[in-house]
């Protein structure tokens, strides 16, 4: 039970979005940028998109990604420093389309980007239609500050698990902490559950 | 990228309020008395807890500004539309209450175990855990080399300037300041914001193995970072923290 804040009034959320807000998060109509270090900036005729760990490796031009089925998706996205951002316009290529044609026994993933990036999550949780590599946002090409040109998308975890810059997908049988999971951040970090922290 | 690993579970705990000190017209720093404290690093931050009446909370993360050893320490800075910084820099006093728990980070931190040269790049309240590296290295003696670009609006706006000069006379710490919107009449510092032309100037060369602590809002630390980019720092050298108009330090 939390002490009373002297004075503290706060300012409600609409109720009208009041159970799309995770705890300890608030709405916010920017989309702030965090990231733990310089934007890299990759041009599209060396980018390549490539799944690692299946039998035999998978790689994808821009082109041969872009020529790939994409979806658009209207999600909630939630940072782990407490921004809420709702309704959200993306396009992207499922991950079930980038590992359709790859035979493995994996059972979590390492999202490996440009900038040496790593972040780490179940198999179960970017299969069965709930994660992309998204390149459009709001109908433009996704920022470079925002991840572009594309970047994993995955919702239903706190954001620093959409990577940005995203450039392969490692498929490992066992889990493994990447980037900000070595320094402190929860292994999977579901928003509902405010899993911020290792130990949450 | 090595890392430390920090996975004990941080638990909330109640935080006294041991004083407030006003810092410009819109910043305070917020010294707080934390009964169980294990100690932080110099760039961590913490989560603050603000808890009404109804029950209703909000929470926040500020960087910490003091040195790892000394009270805890937070530096906020009010933004009109905030919800919680508003609070932190008019309402709340010595003796109140409020929930913390950290330290939390252990990437954009300095532990003084090398000899690398600093570059410190802050863009207004970006300062702050900064300074907690500054503050930390001044404590410890440490004889690195280190170099502060401090952008601020104006001189009233500067964050812990008699602090940052007084850091000048140990001979190995150079702190330049730009004033980007207003300049005191006869202003000799820098002028606008921290370019690459005078970024260029200013860098240490990458041969010298810098490292580079980029804290500000985003527009500032992507330009600044660029610009190191450009100047060959490897990009583990380039260690930034971001904020947005509503990013996570409101």
């Amino acid at each position: 039970m939390s002490p009373i804040t002297r004075g503290f009034h706060g300012r409600r959320r609409p109720e009208a979005d009041a159970d799309r807000v995770p705890p300890g998060q608030f709405v916010t109509e920017d989309f702030p940028v965090l990231s733990a270090g310089p934007t890299p900036h990759t041009a599209l005729d060396k980018w390549t998109f490539s799944i690692s760990g299946g039998d035999g490796p998978q790689s994808w031009s821009w082109e041969a990604f872009r020529a790939l089925p994409a979806e658009n998706i209207t999600v909630d996205i939630h940072c782990v420093t407490r921004w809420s951002k709702l309704g959200t316009k993306w396009e992207g290529v499922s991950v079930d389309t980038l590992l359709s044609q790859v035979g493995h026994n994996a059972r979590f993933v390492m999202a490996h980007c440009d900038g040496g990036y790593t972040t780490n999550l179940p198999l179960a949780d970017v299969t069965g239609g709930q994660a992309w590599v998204a390149f459009n946002f709001d109908g433009k090409p996704l920022q470079p500050e925002h991840g572009g040109p594309a970047r994993l998308l995955v919702p239903h975890l706190y954001f620093w698990k959409s990577a940005k810059w995203v450039r392969s997908l490692e498929l490992l049988t066992k889990d493994e902490p990447g980037f900000w999971e070595t320094y402190g951040y929860h292994m999977y970090g579901d928003p509902w559950r405010e899993q911020r922290y290792a130990g949450d | 990228m090595a890392g430390t690993a920090v996975r004990g579970r941080l638990t909330w705990q109640v935080a006294e309020v041991a004083s407030v000190l006003p810092e410009t017209p819109s910043v305070r720093t917020i010294v707080l008395e934390v009964p169980d404290w294990a100690g932080h690093r110099a760039g961590q931050h913490v989560d603050i807890r603000l808890t009404a009446e109804d029950g209703y909370s909000a929470e926040r993360s500020y960087s910490i500004a003091s040195a790892p050893g000394e009270p805890l320490s937070i530096t906020v800075e009010r933004l009109e539309d905030g919800e919680v910084s508003p609070y932190l820099t008019e309402e709340l006093r010595p003796d109140d209450e409020i929930e913390i728990r950290g330290p939390i980070g252990g990437y954009f931190v300095w532990d003084g175990g090398d000899d690398r040269p600093l570059l410190l790049l802050a863009g207004g309240s970006g300062i702050v855990p900064l300074r907690s590296i500054m503050r930390y290295r001044a404590q410890t003696g440490s004889h690195v080399r280190v170099r502060a670009l401090y952008s601020s609006r104006s001189w009233t706006d500067v964050i812990y300037r008699d602090e940052l000069d007084s850091y000048r006379q140990d001979g190995n710490a150079d702190i330049l300041y730009t004033l980007t919107r207003h300049q005191p009449s006869g202003w000799a510092g820098h002028t606008g914001r921290i370019d690459p032309a005078w970024l260029t100037e200013q860098a240490w060369p990458v041969n010298e193995s810098p490292v580079a602590y980029v804290c500000g809002p985003t527009s500032f630390v992507e330009g600044v970072a660029e610009t190191l980019v450009r100047l060959s720092y490897p990009a583990a050298a380039i260690k930034t923290e971001r904020f947005g108009a509503s990013g996570g330090q409101k």
